[in-house]
């Protein structure tokens, strides 16, 4: 099965694991990843006014390739995935956005939300299913525990991202007991990490973070693993605690039989 | 060719500011059929009345139009006027010149050309009217109360004390309903059992009243005065005849997984219980589910032990069908279901309860014996947080919440934190609410002194979440006066739940053809005038099946109910409506269009033999129960074919009225 893929710019720079071993990960399962050609930057943070445009074009070009490929566009890292599931939404749903946007585009034909944008995890949960990626597991994590650290970026808006429950999600730990390894279930896990806080005001960001950790230790957690390249950051040097945080795609690669060292 | 009277009323300056009374008189002399016409001060005045009276007489009239008020206003007046003086009552036309028109301009001129032109619409509708005569039906003198809580408790007392029988349907093993849960009752904190058990007694005791415990309404027909009801008494396996409550088999039965329902779900109860120690039959009831003998075909322990021979393992439901002239609606309410609020860890930690749950807790008679302690390991909390509005007044999701105040969560959460308070002086009490809404006797008091004597902090703001840490639960919220986040690690929390309508409330309502709004609360005939009527005639509402609220409201309601149905049953027979819908036999085609729209389910269709030049055979007909049907005319408008009309209302009638406007 072909998608198209949208890895975005941080996945190319700093969280390169997030990256390959998604590619590696979806290669052993099937799957093939067709990166557009001339992907821009989705801009990070999905833009909150109904007239600023501009800053959605790079997302709808994405969105408007993958249309023409007849594909669905999966996303990986947490933040392109809000951006260009939200910016999709605004163009299927708001006439006025859409419009604009098409106006800018000058497209041969007018994008107007027909792609489906699917993170990673809905991927493997919706379209491959939990239970075969289990068969398909050579190398089980047994005894491991790990906690999934969700951030909010993939939960919140509930009903626009609908991803899962916000306020008691299930995917990530579905998705660790798939892989053989044992889900620790934590009360801060669909907390924020702090994000971009942790330029201006490390303090809250080191909060934030310890908070996490501390929690995810208590409930006896060995790793932690997310989905996004900034919580993975702010989990990894803003608190005391420390336990390995890692990209879910590592623990999949590992757990497939496909993870290099890099 | 009618002879008709035109009256002018002037409403002392109400009409006649804005309206040239004199003018619209001489105008209407000129309309086809008018034989008199004249104006006058005050119309509805004995005087005005006199007048009338002897035009009629005078001029042997055959109709009047009175150009006055709104009909809602004087209608009755001036028929009863027009009956006295040997006129039909639907010989009586008004033409609206006050709401409809004076009141409404400010040009005399204008007003005048309007008030003339509805004057001479009703002119023109009466010269099609005919003498209506409204038909009589008999009334059956028994009432049923669907629900036995307070409110139906108190609505049959009522009713059964003016002397009339009334049998109650409730649809658990017991009456008493959510006030049996109840520890306290705000603002006086009696004792709910105290105040609540004597009346089921009463009840139990009363020779009109009649309990039918653990059965529901099957199914309903008739109408007003003359419904047939069929009840579906469920198998309890246990001859209510022949068990005297010693519960010897609730003690003996080896089973011991059932959930308590009376305790909400906190503990475990046989597969044979009473209820509660004051149940009202004071009779066990065999939970099949979790009965060994069913599940196995062994055991049988409870009949080898029963001295009265009561257990019946073979007993089967049974059909009870009575006729009723009235039926009350009191189903209640239960608390929604607080697991779509996972923000608040209702899943996660034993500790988290509802409001009903903790009453439960904190009542002598509850799973901890009124012994305030956590349901995880069984300590003694020092610090409990309240969340107050969980799933009430919830606009934003609709799916996990109410959009409405619950009305109660206020009061009882005061009544909660005082109760804390008064016997455990060493936990602190917190409550996060958005408003404290107090309205009510003595209500606002009683919430001052949890405040200020029993100092329970109140923090305005809402909780964010609820986090599991180890055994302690982390709460984190804001205070909205102070402006700052507030974090607690509360030993409990207690989640105030809203109330909705009892599960079965929906299909009753069907059922009865009883309107309901979106939240399934039953809507009353008029929010203000109307207030314990269903719109359907001779359903009533009681209690929170109608709206929430709290005891005393409930008690208050239930008696008007109760004096709804006493005013319906003292009578023999019930004048109906003369102004019904009837079949034009020779165009229906039984298409059932009108029976689907009308709202009172007063259509219902006959195989009829029909001989017009047309058509010679059989055909199915509509035909109206003119004792249900309500006048609404919605069939009218719907008929395709134009075979429903509406007496008094016809639709040739209108079409005058329409004509003579736009002449």
């Amino acid at each position: 099965m072909n998608y198209s893929y949208y890895p975005g710019c941080t996945l190319k720079t700093k969280a390169k694991e997030l990256d390959i071993y998604g590619r590696l990960s979806a290669a052993k399962l099937g799957i093939i990843l067709e990166e557009p050609e001339h992907w821009q930057c989705c801009g990070g943070v999905y833009p909150q006014g109904e007239d600023e445009i501009a800053t959605r074009l790079s997302s709808i070009r994405a969105l408007a390739a993958a249309k023409e490929k007849g594909q669905d566009l999966i996303t990986l890292c947490s933040a392109c995935h809000h951006v260009l599931k939200r910016v999709n939404n605004d163009m299927k749903r708001n006439a006025t956005i859409c419009q604009r946007a098409n106006n800018y585009l000058q497209l041969d034909t007018p994008y107007r939300g027909e792609t489906e944008v699917l993170h990673y995890l809905e991927l493997l949960r919706d379209r491959i299913g939990f239970d075969t990626l289990k068969s398909a597991v050579v190398n089980p994590l047994k005894g491991v525990n790990i906690a999934a650290y969700y951030g909010c970026l993939l939960l919140r808006p509930g009903k626009e991202m609908g991803f899962d429950d916000p306020e008691d999600p299930c995917i990530i730990e579905d998705f660790i007991r798939a892989l053989g390894a044992t889900p620790v279930k934590y009360s801060q896990r669909n907390e924020c990490c702090g994000g971009y806080l942790t330029l201006e005001n490390k303090g809250a960001a080191q909060k934030r973070a310890e908070a996490i950790l501390s929690s995810a230790a208590d409930a006896g957690a060995e790793m932690i693993v997310t989905a996004c390249p900034l919580c993975l950051y702010n989990l990894k040097n803003n608190a005391k605690t420390k336990i390995p945080v890692k990209y879910f795609t590592e623990v999949l690669a590992e757990a497939l039989g496909v993870k290099e060292e890099l | 060719m009618q002879k008709i009277g035109v009256f002018v009323c002037w409403c002392g300056s109400n009409i006649a500011a804005t309206v040239d009374v004199k003018a619209v008189a001489q105008a209407l002399k000129n309309e086809a059929g008018v034989v008199f016409s004249t104006d006058y001060q005050y119309m509805c005045s004995e005087n005005g009345q006199a007048m009338i009276r002897q035009a009629i007489k005078e001029h042997q009239l055959t109709g009047i139009v009175v150009c006055s008020c709104s009909p809602r206003m004087h209608e009755a007046t001036f028929r009863k006027t027009a009956v006295s003086a040997g006129l039909n009552p639907y010989m009586v036309e008004i033409a609206n010149i006050r709401e409809q028109c004076s009141w409404i301009h400010k040009d005399i001129a204008e007003g005048t050309e309007k008030a003339i032109v509805l004057a001479r619409a009703a002119v023109a509708k009466l010269h099609k009217n005919a003498p209506l005569t409204a038909g009589t039906s008999p009334v059956t003198k028994r009432a049923l109360v669907i629900g036995g809580g307070i409110a139906g408790i108190q609505t049959a007392l009522d009713v059964a004390d003016a002397g009339f029988e009334v049998d109650i349907v409730e649809k658990s093993p017991t009456i008493g309903g959510r006030m049996a849960q109840l520890d306290k009752t705000f603002p006086t904190l009696d004792c709910s059992a105290c105040i609540l058990t004597p009346k089921m007694v009463e009840a139990a005791q009363h020779e009109k009243i009649n309990i039918i415990s653990y059965a529901e309404l099957e199914s309903l027909s008739g109408f007003v005065g003359n419904f047939t009801a069929t009840i579906r008494k469920k198998a309890r396996f246990i001859d209510e005849d022949k068990c005297s409550g010693c519960g010897v088999c609730t003690e003996k039965c080896p089973s011991r997984k059932g959930l308590d329902e009376f305790n909400m779900k906190l503990n475990k109860r046989g597969a044979v219980y009473i209820p509660f120690a004051q149940a009202i039959p004071n009779v066990a009831v065999i939970d099949a589910e979790q009965c060994l003998h069913f599940r196995t075909g062994k055991c049988g322990l409870c009949q080898k032990n029963c001295s009265a021979g009561a257990i019946d393992f073979e007993q089967k439901d049974q059909l009870i069908e009575r006729k009723y002239g009235a039926i009350v609606v009191a189903t209640g309410f239960k608390p929604i279901d607080a697991s779509a609020f996972n923000e608040y860890a209702y899943n996660d930690s034993p500790d988290v309860v509802t409001s009903l749950e903790f009453e439960r807790i904190m009542n002598a008679a509850g799973p901890t014996k009124g012994q305030l302690i956590r349901p995880s390991d069984l300590k003694h909390p020092h610090e409990i947080v309240v969340i107050q509005c969980v799933g009430s007044r919830c606009t934003e999701d609709k799916e996990k919440g109410k959009p409405y105040c619950s009305k109660i969560c206020c009061m009882y959460t005061a009544k909660h934190a005082m109760l804390v308070r008064e016997k455990y002086p060493d936990v602190k009490v917190h409550v996060f609410y958005i408003d404290a809404r107090t309205p009510g006797k003595n209500f606002d008091e009683f919430y001052r002194r949890a405040v200020e004597q029993y100092d329970v902090d109140y923090i305005k703001g809402m909780v964010g979440k609820v986090a599991v840490e180890g055994d302690k639960l982390h709460v984190q919220g804001s205070d909205l006066l102070n402006g700052e986040q507030v974090h607690i690690n509360a030993d409990m929390v207690v989640l105030a739940t809203a109330i909705e309508p009892d599960p079965t409330a929906r299909s009753l309502g069907t059922m009865l053809t009883a309107s309901m709004d979106t939240n399934d609360f039953f809507t009353e005939a008029h929010p203000k005038l109307r207030p314990v009527e269903s719109p359907p005639a001779g359903i009533f509402l009681s209690g929170v099946a109608q709206g929430p609220k709290d005891i005393p409201e409930t008690v208050a309601q239930a008696g008007a109910a109760a004096a709804k149905v006493i005013g319906l049953l003292c009578k023999n027979e019930l004048t109906c409506n003369a102004c019904v819908a009837q079949t034009n036999e020779a165009i229906c085609n039984g298409c059932s269009q009108c029976e689907k729209v009308c709202p009172y389910g007063a259509i219902t269709y006959e195989d009829k033999e029909i001989r017009s030049p047309e058509f010679r055979g059989i055909r199915r007909i509509a035909t109206v129960n003119e004792a249900i049907c309500q006048g609404c005319g919605a069939c009218t408008v719907t008929c395709p074919s134009g075979a429903m009309d509406l007496k008094g209302f016809t639709n040739s009638q209108i079409m005058s009225e329409v004509d003579a406007i736009c002449r």
